[in-house]
């Protein structure tokens, strides 16, 4: 068998994820690099279409391992599928997210290969991939590479390698026998919780922190006595603006952990050390100070504007416009410049 | 229900962390407990406040790692177990899941392990499908709910919180899952909690102990080194009101093409 490189193609309902293709962009490169073929596979209950549409774009050969039993999403039984296939290859590649990290850990453990999860920059160096990962919530940038056992199995960061757009000659598609798959858990349902754009894929994201509670103006329902419900009922009002200005970027909403743990958003929404680490071309901070935790979530946005009250707030630092004045005043009046 | 708690001794989220001598240093800031265990600890004492059993808490690590297990043991964890890590200089995920694993067998009579999603400091949060993996046991990762626990029929029903949405998800017992941040709010540990937990003679254990062969790393790690500082100036939009600043800073967003 030929040297090759195995990339692995996220889906969801039959379409590919954008972070997948980035994954192919990342995955060309380093093939043509280490003059090695490029393979990529799918695996669902019916992948021909996104087999197609990869091998389209001069993915040599894509593989489709569909099965009903594969519906939905088992890392199991697709570590199953794709042992066989990346045995003997270089590196298998996979988009980075829950369900890919939980795929790459447990195929790591059937191979006895190592796993680098959460790649930043892949670079080749004498024929041996090197990468790049960011530890301590971004704050150090480790140098990783295979020990010497293969494949070495990758996730890469969402939004940080150019995605695969067009290919020069069209690949192959080949259908992949799948036994019934064995399962150990059984998935009684599934809920899309992130209405709109996730924070992960975001090219712009907007985002709330102590100052949504903060509206002077806001004059709260009568029956609303105590501070707390005041202070929660005038973080919605903010939120609800935030969204709408979301809406109106295609951004995705986020918020600090002191706005979460007070219950004003769900945890979903928040970024920083203990919530989703992201990196958008643009961020707006509103109303955000800008605490050494938050900051480590938004190290590797392009552009980040920040809103506050407080001049001497941290978030100046590390942002490339500020305006120094009240979120509350400063969000409809984005909502109206923007329309112009 | 036995219930395991793999934990990690971190640095604080506070600390100021940097590389020097090629090497990552936080200053003088105490060790903690990964604050993401905390989690897995306090979901591990409700379950054994509502089901009976008992909370071990488990880490591999250096003799200073006690410290972390004492924090668990504080909150209210029965018991702890250390695992030295002498001989495991280098370890990966790869290393760590198969002493680990060996160390839940070896305890026996396990019905669930619990981790945190994931260190503070390695940020990979993988190990809790690999120890599954190996044990041959279900693999629940980024659970934000046990919906139904049944020890009598060893059903566990819970949801995880994917990207998108959340999965429901059964499997039985024993499993491992990990655990996020929504799932509960970890206890304070009592002032008789840390006393108690002060005095423990934490039982150690070596890597040869555990009579499970334990792999070579998949991962060589070369070097570290700060993250590149991003060197912004903020361009502070000067306007008479809000509305005139939020015009300034459209316009500046779409000259740079930010927009």
């Amino acid at each position: 068998m030929t040297a090759r490189l195995l990339v692995y193609l996220d889906h969801l309902e039959g379409t590919i994820t954008s972070a997948s293709w980035e994954a192919l962009g990342a995955g060309k490169a380093l093939a043509e690099e280490l003059q090695v073929a490029l393979e990529a596979v799918v695996v669902g209950d019916d992948c021909m279409a996104a087999a197609e549409a990869a091998a389209s774009l001069g993915v040599g050969l894509v593989r489709a391992a569909s099965h009903p039993g594969l519906k939905d999403f088992h890392a199991c039984a697709y570590a199953d599928v794709l042992a066989p296939l990346a045995e003997g290859a270089e590196a298998v590649i996979f988009p980075d997210n829950g369900r890919t990290r939980e795929l790459a850990a447990i195929l790591a453990v059937d191979l006895e290969a190592g796993l680098i999860p959460d790649v930043i920059a892949l670079s080749v160096e004498e024929g041996t991939i090197l990468a790049r990962r960011a530890i301590y919530s971004g704050k150090v940038h480790s140098s990783v590479r295979s020990s010497g056992k293969k494949p070495i199995l990758l996730t890469l960061r969402n939004r940080a390698f150019p995605a695969l757009k067009e290919g020069s000659s069209a690949g192959k598609v080949e259908t992949l026998e799948v036994a019934d798959p064995d399962a150990d858990v059984e998935v009684l349902g599934y809920e899309r919780t992130t209405a709109g754009v996730s924070l992960a894929d975001a090219a712009v994201i907007v985002a709330g922190g102590r100052g949504v509670t903060g509206n002077v103006n806001l004059e709260p329902p009568g029956e609303l006595s105590s501070p707390e419900e005041i202070e929660a009922w005038k973080a919605a009002a903010a939120f609800a603006q935030l969204q709408e200005l979301a809406d109106a970027l295609g951004a995705a909403l986020g918020a600090t952990r002191a706005v979460v743990d007070a219950g004003y958003i769900e945890y979903a929404h928040q970024i920083g050390q203990t919530g989703k680490v992201v990196t958008p071309d643009l961020y707006f901070a509103f109303g955000i100070s800008g605490a050494i935790q938050h900051l480590a979530g938004i190290r590797s946005a392009r552009t980040v504007v920040a809103v506050n009250k407080d001049p001497e707030a941290p978030i100046f630092r590390s942002a490339r416009f500020g305006i120094i004045g009240d979120m509350h005043r400063v969000v409809p009046a984005l909502l109206d410049a923007l329309k112009e | 229900m036995n219930i395991v708690v793999c934990v990690k001794q971190t640095v604080d989220t506070a600390a100021v962390i940097s590389v020097e001598g090629g090497m990552v240093s936080w200053g003088d800031t105490p060790l903690v407990l990964n604050p993401w265990d905390e989690f897995a600890v306090e979901e591990g004492l409700r379950i054994r406040e509502a089901h009976g059993g008992t909370v071990t808490a488990l880490t591999v690590g250096k003799e200073s790692a006690q410290e972390a297990l004492r924090s668990a043991l504080a909150m209210g964890a029965d018991e702890a177990l250390l695992i030295k890590d002498d001989g495991l200089s280098g370890a990966d995920s790869l290393v760590i899941s198969a002493v680990l694993a060996g160390a839940v067998q070896k305890l026996g009579d396990v019905d669930l392990v619990l981790f945190g999603r994931e260190a503070v400091d390695s940020n990979a949060g993988v190990l809790s499908a690999q120890v599954a993996r190996r044990l041959h046991w279900p693999s629940l990762p980024l659970v934000a709910c046990i919906s139904a626990l049944d020890p009598a029929s060893k059903s566990l029903d819970v949801e995880r919180m994917l990207d998108q949405g959340r999965q429901h998800v059964r499997a039985s017992l024993p499993a491992v899952i990990s655990v996020v941040k929504e799932i509960n709010e970890p206890r304070y540990a009592s002032f008789i909690g840390i006393r108690k937990a002060s005095r423990v003679d934490i039982p150690v254990w070596g890597v040869d102990d555990l009579g499970v062969p334990v792999p070579d790393p998949g991962v060589a790690w070369l070097t570290v080194e700060n993250a590149p500082q991003q060197d912004v100036a903020c361009e502070f939009i000067e306007a008479p009101d809000e509305v005139a600043a939020a015009r300034a800073l459209v316009a500046r967003l779409r000259e740079e093409k930010v927009l």
